[in-house]
């Protein structure tokens, strides 16, 4: 690949055996292919549709509105401290990015199935590449909840800064989850019919719409294997700071953690082993 | 492995479960059923299902290729050349064997993979050169002789879902053209677009091979194969038959491989589970006298028929055929209910064997070699079967118009026109 490279270049051939680690070496080689498919993405998306990007403006303030009318006015939710949309946008922001790029990265293999028959590339650039295209979505939501923050006067600490590991987490986690999904997909089509619904049920067991104080360590523990409560939690820290008594990054966040990596590294070795078949299967 | 040699194969072998296609479980739900009655069957004393529906898409294949050959691979439909090109093109894993490619590998197995209609010509070229391989500095440098090459400048800020299919292709073409790899995988790339742009594409592929570089070349196109290679091998059912020069090698595998005489028939491991319930039996032709040849004469009427049997009835079925010459430019294509009245009278066709059989007038084509390509498809819904060289023969044209003069008349066609000729007062 390497443009000029004096070292030749060896591919061999033989039947693949075993588990295979991640060659992140030849990932590295392969980035141009994931800044192009991730561009792809993106390009094609804004362009098929017909508001292009005001759909992405459009998701945010709408699902702010509503939910304020419905939660607040109508079943009387209390915040704790914090305005509902700002609230409700705080956690539905890396919500939001987890399930959207979870839901294209489930797809993704089936819908690429051309490329996977006829070139060889590692097969992980496709769910990373529509992840990593769910970015643009999440941007726009992002200067939308900046917008609210200056409206209802809600200052930003150093504490902001937080969101770029949780967004990472975030995206780590829908990667983790999207790299079994996607490469099942490949084999029970009716995968990409449960995704939705998944997403779906996640989302209640997620505090996006309620805020969330379980009462005993144990209520807490439990929730906190959920890894979306640790983000939203803490990116709601991160936005209001801890002035209407949101807890800071704490062993909740670090469980979080280490459920997304279990997640990760069995999904990487499922998604490795299932890979040599892609192109046979799909 | 020797410092000349490019790729080396040793005993590649690839095997697919033929219930793949068939039988694995497309949903959850037929994975849960399946599970079921297998181990329903166990409980009844009945033996598990075991792995023994498979078959050897490739089996020993083992050959190398030196740096700077172009080598090309012939074979019918199913001898598995395809299959060996998308495991030398790491595609797919071989079951068994080994194998070494030294240097960049850059495969066409189709092109214009990756395009996206929705993206314009600009962009396209971008995607699908970084899908193949090649870096965004480079694609950029390279940018304007692509573009010159294809023919397509006008519209290059245009989707390409606005491009005929003609333009599509030079583009799609033009991106693989400029790729360079130090080993080229190439698959039938010049079976598309008109005689004048296969003509570039045959160029630019000399070029290649000219340069230095290690090309696999597979083609059904003789002439490309023996003007582009000077070596080929020859596949059948998965195993290489042959391996030497090219001119050979063709002559081998049109001797043998195609046209048994004239006549054609399909084994089932040949048809793909996708054509059921169409069934090809046999393809032939048949001289003025009703006997089977290959070898019919410019200036007699022949017949060609196909043989098949439905194991279902097929509503809006039309069987029929490609004329082409050895060049793969089409001739021209005919199917058994071109006739309105005939296709009102078959609308649904009921199960059994069938024969559909046209006579070709005397006088229509020129001498020379062409293939006849057989296809089964209900329009616009599904195509059963397709085998692009099913079938070839060779025109005499001793004693058709013209042949007082013994010079070659250009032209897959020779036909016998009435001339006119009067003096102008």
């Amino acid at each position: 690949m390497a443009e000029g490279s004096t070292a030749q270049q060896i591919v061999t051939l033989k039947p693949s055996k075993g588990w295979l680690g991640l060659d992140l070496a030849e990932l590295w080689r392969y980035r141009e292919l994931i800044y192009f498919l991730t561009w792809r993405d993106i390009k094609v998306r804004y362009k098929q549709a017909v508001l292009g990007i005001a759909w992405a403006v459009l998701q945010p303030l709408v699902t702010a509105l509503v939910t304020t009318f419905i939660f607040e006015r109508g079943l009387k939710v209390q915040t704790g401290g914090p305005p509902y949309p700002i609230f409700m946008l705080a956690a539905w922001l890396p919500w939001h990015l987890f399930s959207n790029a979870l839901t294209r990265s489930s797809t993704s293999l089936v819908q690429n199935a051309n490329l996977i028959t006829k070139v060889y590339f590692p097969r992980i650039i496709i769910p990373l590449s529509s992840i990593l295209s769910a970015m643009v979505d999440f941007g726009i939501s992002l200067l939308i909840l900046l917008g609210a923050l200056v409206f209802y006067k809600v200052p930003l600490t150093l504490n902001f800064l937080w969101i770029l590991p949780l967004t990472l987490v975030a995206m780590l986690a829908a990667l983790a989850v999207g790299l079994w999904f996607s490469a099942l997909n490949v084999q029970y089509r009716d995968v990409q019919h449960m995704v939705p619904f998944i997403a779906q049920i996640w989302f209640y067991l997620t505090p996006v719409l309620y805020p969330i104080n379980p009462t005993s360590p144990l209520g807490t523990t439990l929730y906190n294997l959920n890894p979306m409560v640790g983000v939203v939690n803490v990116f709601r820290w991160a936005i209001f700071g801890e002035s209407y008594g949101y807890q800071p990054p704490s062993s909740g966040l670090l469980i979080s953690l280490g459920v997304v990596l279990v997640l990760l590294v069995g999904g990487l070795v499922y998604f490795r082993r299932m890979e040599k078949t892609f192109a046979d299967v799909v | 492995m020797d410092k000349d040699t490019a790729i080396i194969v040793e005993g590649i072998g690839k095997r697919y479960r033929i219930g793949a296609a068939q039988e694995r479980s497309d949903t959850l739900r037929d994975l849960v059923v399946g599970s079921a009655r297998r181990f329903g069957s166990i409980l009844r004393g009945g033996k598990a299902r075991t792995g023994s529906d498979t078959i050897w898409a490739l089996k020993d294949v083992s050959f190398d290729v030196k740096r700077g050959q172009a080598l090309g691979i012939i074979g019918r439909n199913g001898a598995g050349k395809s299959t060996l090109l998308k495991v030398l093109s790491r595609v797919t894993d071989p079951t068994e064997g080994y194998g070494e490619l030294r240097g960049r590998v850059g495969s066409l197995l189709e092109v214009g993979t990756g395009f996206h209609p929705e993206l314009t010509g600009r962009e396209n070229i971008f995607l699908n050169g970084a899908i193949l391989g090649m870096h965004r500095r480079e694609i950029a440098r390279r940018f304007d002789e692509i573009v010159d090459f294809s023919e397509v400048s006008q519209f290059i800020d245009t989707p390409v879902k606005r491009y005929s299919s003609g333009m599509y292709l030079r583009l799609a073409f033009a991106v693989a053209a400029h790729l360079e790899p130090e080993i080229l995988v190439v698959d039938e790339v010049l079976a598309v677009g008109d005689a004048d742009f296969q003509r570039k594409c045959l160029g630019k592929m000399g070029d290649v091979a000219q340069s230095g570089r290690t090309v696999l070349f597979v083609s059904h196109n003789m002439s490309a194969i023996q003007r582009l290679t000077q070596e080929s091998i020859v596949l059948d059912k998965g195993r290489v038959l042959l391996r030497a020069p090219s001119a050979e090698a063709v002559d081998f595998y049109l001797n043998r491989g195609l046209s048994k005489l004239g006549e054609r028939f399909w084994e089932a491991d040949e048809v793909p589970l996708t054509a059921k319930p169409f069934v090809p039996l046999a393809m032939r032709i048949l001289d003025k006298n009703g006997n089977v040849s290959d070898a019919v004469r410019s200036v007699d009427e022949f017949t060609v028929e196909v043989e098949y049997r439905l194991d279902e009835a097929i509503t809006g079925l039309r069987v029929g055929y490609y004329l082409n010459t050895t060049r793969g430019e089409p001739v021209f294509t005919s199917f058994d209910t071109d006739d309105a009245a005939l296709f009102n009278e078959y609308t649904s066709r009921p199960a059994g064997t069938y024969l559909s059989r046209c006579t070709i007038p005397a006088h229509t084509l020129n001498e020379g070699r062409f293939f006849l390509g057989l296809n089964a498809s209900a329009y616009r819904i599904k195509r059963y079967f397709q085998d692009d060289q099913a079938l070839s023969f060779s025109v005499d044209a001793a004693g058709s118009a013209g042949t007082h003069w013994p010079e070659p008349r250009p032209g897959p066609l020779r036909p016998q026109l009435d001339w006119e000729i009067t003096k102008k007062a």
